[in-house]
């Protein structure tokens, strides 16, 4: 479906500015409050952060499948250099699965009961490309094959209650790489597998995504994964990206303290068992109440009046990498030879 | 699934068995004599004894069951004390009247209560969802007796309309009373259909809106199909599978609720027959009527069981 290649865009997807919210009677929810990043041609990135600092939403608004209350309130979703904010429901649905597909975290509940997984594949053929039922179900066993589900044939007829919650995810990458998409969003793909599946369905988006040349926006908050499949990372805090690296740098130099706080968060195998997890302290603020200034800033354990009363912009080096933070501006008001590597010391 | 339907069908013998004995006994066990009422007010005693005896109803009570189940089940089900007639023959016409009337009051039901429970979810919240909602309470709270009266008022008698209504000068649209022509069976069908519409109506409602938040529609929507067939198709075959209980729930309660509407517009019915029947403490016809009827009622929910099995595919009947 996709013609010659089009040479005018570098990023196959730049997001710039993204604003979502959530509207209540009297409140706006402010779930995704101008998020920037970009991803390059058939590269992929990771968005890292905690549950509630607006992943997901960010990539519901990619495909506008913000349900009401939610709002797209503004900022660009250029894809292929064109703004999907811009475009009609239809042109949209043309898009949807076509040239941007997703997956999502929950497997179980992710396909449809009363389909059978051929009729479900085949759909994404029949819509976007015309095909009979008979010629959809012949491609559809070709998309088992290649997601690697063993005697596709008789699976293609089944039923996603006679399927693993594996399988199942691999049916739904199936569904997804059908129409050969430029864009694959992973909404958590793996987090509902146990270990070993996670690492065979890792291994095949990776393996597919080389094969067929595609970016892919890959939503997590497992840092093993970013390692594993990225070639950059985003970090979110609270609806703002607060790092955007490439992979090595994020773990090499990570800068932000809250990157700082993933990284000592994870256990380590050779870690003193009688000492306490790292965790960072203090909980997500609420979206309805947000702190003023940089709103890691009553979690971080070198905020400063500065960091509680204002917030900070995402500077971008002369690497490119981005970051949110005051210690890394002229501005900083702290102790300047701080490092923030120092943290589980500051702190204890 | 031919297995699960001879399964099925066997189940039914113990339901059926059941039926019989508690409507043999509820009519052993209300005052009044039915050889009294045969012979007529002021009849000789000895005339009474005869009739007692001829109807066997001098013998012990289990005897008279017996009696009445062996013959049941040859196809006899005795002989109306009232007419003297087979109690198989008189029910024979009436029953396919009565399950005319329930079974164009289900499909009113089902077509209005969906259409109503879809628009309804699909714009939750919203003034027509409120207003619906509203006007299926009112459907539900209804007493059928009561509508039939009013629709018998409203649109069989009539109303008188202003003059400058076109081509009516009064709302006399349909007949008050039988069975048969289109105008007889109008009002009859929106009088019984009424409140099984409403109950389907929220049914679907709800069943809808449980189901437009599952994460498979999110995947059809995220797949690029278009919003009509991810409602109709995605949507509404998950949420069929409660509505079908519902469906033929309603069925059965429609069999009831014809007793009523059947008085009420004079259609020869089973239900007009059942309540004629214990008016004159005819018990043959009592028990020979809900006897077919609840077959009736059993058949209505093998045929929903096997819907179900079409729907859901996890329910493996065999």
């Amino acid at each position: 479906m996709t013609g010659a290649p089009d040479t005018s865009y570098d990023n196959i997807l730049e997001i710039k500015n993204l604003q979502t919210s959530f509207f209540t009677k009297d409140l706006e929810v402010k779930a995704v409050d101008g998020v920037s990043f970009s991803i390059p041609k058939g590269k992929v990135l990771g968005v890292v952060g905690e549950s509630g600092s607006g992943k997901s939403i960010t990539s519901l608004s990619i495909l506008r499948l913000i349900e009401e209350p939610g709002k797209v309130k503004g900022g660009e979703i250029l894809f292929k250099g064109e703004n999907l904010l811009d475009k009609s429901e239809a042109q949209m649905r043309k898009i949807r699965g076509n040239e941007i597909s997703m997956i999502f975290q929950e497997p179980m509940t992710s396909l449809n009961p009363t389909f059978t997984v051929g009729q479900q594949i085949g759909e994404s053929f029949r819509i976007h490309q015309g095909l009979s039922k008979k010629e959809a179900k012949k491609k559809s066993v070709d998309m088992l094959k290649l997601v690697g589900i063993p005697s596709p044939e008789k699976r293609v007829d089944q039923y996603p209650f006679e399927l693993s919650g594996g399988m199942r995810q691999r049916v739904m990458i199936a569904i997804a790489l059908a129409c050969n998409p430029d864009l694959l969003i992973a909404d958590e793909p793996t987090t509902a597998l146990d270990v070993t599946i996670q690492a065979q369905i890792l291994d095949l988006m990776k393996e597919l995504q080389e094969k067929l040349d595609m970016g892919i926006l890959l939503i997590t908050h497992d840092l093993g994964v970013v390692a594993e499949t990225c070639d950059y990372v985003a970090v979110m805090y609270c609806g703002k990206v607060v790092e955007f690296t490439d992979k090595k740098t994020l773990f090499t130099e990570p800068k932000h303290p809250y990157t700082v706080g993933l990284m000592e968060s994870i256990p380590q195998y050779d870690q003193d068992i009688e000492g306490d997890l790292a965790v960072i302290k203090g909980s997500v603020p609420s979206p309805a109440d947000m702190p003023k200034g940089c709103r890691f800033a009553p979690r971080c354990p070198f905020a400063t009046d500065l960091c509680r009363n204002k917030l900070p912009d995402l500077e971008t080096d002369e690497d490119g990498n981005q970051i949110r933070c005051w210690i890394y501006s002229d501005e900083w008001d702290g102790d300047p030879e701080v490092n923030v590597y120092e943290r589980s010391e500051s702190t204890s | 699934m031919f297995q699960f339907i001879i399964r099925r069908i066997l189940q039914t013998i113990p339901v059926l068995i059941g039926v019989s004995i508690i409507v043999f006994s509820m009519m052993h066990l209300v005052p009044g004599d039915p050889a009294q009422v045969i012979a007529g007010e002021g009849a000789p005693q000895e005339q009474i004894d005869n009739i007692r005896e001829r109807l066997g109803l001098n013998d012990p009570l289990p005897k008279q069951y017996l009696d009445y189940v062996t013959n049941a089940v040859q196809g006899d089900l005795g002989t109306s004390m009232r007419s003297g007639r087979d109690v198989s023959s008189e029910i024979g016409a009436r029953f396919w009247v009565t399950v005319e009337l329930a079974f164009y009051s289900t499909v009113l039901a089902v077509f209005v209560g969906l259409i109503v429970g879809i628009i309804s979810a699909t714009r939750k919240y919203s003034a027509i969802d409120t207003t619906l909602m509203l006007i299926a309470l009112f459907g539900l709270s209804m007493p059928n007796f009561w509508l039939g009266l009013m629709l018998i008022q409203w649109f069989a008698i009539g109303i008188d309309l202003p003059s400058w209504v076109p081509f009516f000068s009064n709302t006399a649209w349909f007949s008050p009373s039988g069975w048969g022509s289109f105008s007889q069976i109008v009002l009859p069908v929106i009088t019984l259909g009424t409140s099984s519409a409403a109950i389907i109506a929220r049914m679907t409602r709800s069943s809808m809106l449980d189901v437009i938040g599952q994460d498979y529609i999110r995947t059809a929507r995220a797949k690029g199909v278009k919003e009509q067939i991810v409602i109709y198709r995605h949507a509404l075959k998950n949420a069929l599978i409660p509505i079908v209980t519902v469906v033929g729930l309603q069925f059965g309660g429609l069999l009831g609720g014809a007793v009523l509407t059947e008085s009420v517009f004079a259609v020869n019915g089973m239900g007009k027959l059942i309540i004629d029947s214990i008016q004159a403490r005819d018990f043959p016809v009592v028990q020979g009527t809900i006897l077919v009827a609840s077959l009736l009622f059993v058949f209505v929910n093998l045929v929903v069981d096997v819907a179900y099995r079409l729907l859901n595919k996890r329910i493996d009947l065999d």
